[in-house]
C-alpha cells in the first residue's frame, strides 16, 4: 500500500472512530438534538464545535506554510464558494427531511455497517439508490 | 476519561477526530472531503479515482468497529423508526445530499470550516428541515422519545 492510501486509511479510521465516540451513530441522540421543543441534547453542537476549527484552522495553517500545496502533489482547495441556487436549497431541504426522519446522515449510516444493525444495512443501499436518482433524474454529480 | 458514560467531552473529542480526519483527506487528495460526495463517486468511479475512496471507507468502518468495541458509550444505538422508515429516509438522504452537493460533513464541517456562505446556508436549511420533521413526527406520535 502506498503512502497516500495509508494516510487515507488512517483518515477513514479517525473519521469512523470520531463518529462513534461522539455518539453520532446513535439515531436517538441525533434526533434529540433536532428535537428543540423536547428534551434537547446539545451534543451535535459540540461535535461541530470540535470538528470545524480542527479542519478550518488546520487547513489555514497548512496553506500558510506550503503556499496552497498539499501532500502527494495535491493542491489545496481555495475557499471559493459554491453557487447558491435552487438545487442547493431544495436538495438540502430533502436531505434534512430524511435526516430528521431517521436520525442518520451519510457518515453515521456507513459507520453503523460495522455493527451490522439491520437499519444500517438497509439505509446504505437506500442512500445509494437516492444518489442514483439524483444523478440519472437530475444530472447531479456529472462534473 | 472516554471509558466513562457519555459526556460532552465525547462529543468534543469525537468532533476533533472528525475534523482532523477531514484535514488528512484534503491534504492527501486536494478535495473538500464530504462523506456523501466521496461515497457517491464510488458508485460511478473514474479511472484512478476509486481506490482511495474504498480505502477511506474501509478505514471508516474499521475505526467505527474499534470504537464500538473499546469505548462503552460509543456502541449505544437506539433506532427511532421502523425498518421501512429507514429505507425511505435513506433514499431522501441520498437524493438530497447529491442535489444539494453536500451533507453534514461536506457542508456542515468542511464547507463552514472553509468559510463558504453556501455551506452555511445549506447547513441552516437541512438542520431546519430536520428539526421541523422531528417536531412533526413527535407531535403526531410517529417518533418515540428515548
Amino acid at each position: 500500500m502506498n503512502a497516500r492510501l495509508f494516510v487515507l486509511l488512517i483518515a477513514g479510521a479517525l473519521f469512523g472512530a470520531g463518529l462513534a465516540v461522539s455518539g453520532m451513530t446513535d439515531p436517538a441522540r441525533v434526533t434529540s438534538f433536532l428535537d428543540v421543543t423536547g428534551k434537547w441534547d446539545p451534543s451535535l453542537m459540540f461535535v461541530m464545535g470540535g470538528a470545524i476549527p480542527a479542519f478550518g484552522l488546520g487547513l489555514i495553517i497548512f496553506r500558510r506554510r506550503t503556499g496552497g500545496l498539499g501532500w502527494f502533489g495535491a493542491r489545496l482547495p481555495a475557499s471559493e464558494p459554491d453557487p447558491i441556487d435552487r438545487r442547493l436549497v431544495l436538495g438540502s431541504a430533502i436531505f434534512g427531511i430524511g435526516w430528521g426522519w431517521s436520525g442518520i446522515c451519510p457518515g453515521p449510516g456507513i459507520a453503523n455497517l460495522a455493527a451490522f444493525h439491520p437499519e444500517a444495512l438497509a439505509f446504505v443501499p437506500a442512500m445509494a439508490a437516492g444518489m442514483l436518482i439524483a444523478r440519472v433524474g437530475f444530472g447531479a454529480d456529472e462534473s | 476519561m472516554l471509558q466513562s458514560s457519555y459526556t460532552v467531552y465525547h462529543a468534543l473529542v469525537g468532533g476533533i477526530l472528525i475534523g482532523l480526519a477531514s484535514l488528512l483527506v484534503v491534504l492527501a487528495t486536494g478535495k473538500t472531503p464530504g462523506i456523501s460526495g466521496m461515497f457517491s463517486r464510488i458508485l460511478r468511479p473514474r479511472p484512478g479515482d476509486a481506490a482511495w475512496r474504498w480505502v477511506f471507507f474501509a478505514g471508516l468502518i474499521g475505526g467505527a468497529a474499534a470504537a464500538f468495541a473499546w469505548i462503552g458509550s460509543a456502541s449505544l444505538y437506539r433506532p427511532v423508526g421502523s425498518l421501512p422508515a429507514f429505507i425511505g429516509a435513506g433514499v431522501l438522504v441520498g437524493l438530497g445530499t447529491r442535489l444539494g452537493r453536500g451533507c453534514t460533513s461536506g457542508h456542515g464541517v468542511c464547507g463552514i470550516g472553509l468559510g463558504s456562505k453556501s455551506a452555511v446556508l445549506a447547513t441552516m436549511i437541512f438542520m431546519g428541515a430536520a428539526m421541523v420533521t422531528v417536531f412533526a413526527l413527535r407531535q403526531s406520535g410517529l417518533m418515540s422519545t428515548p
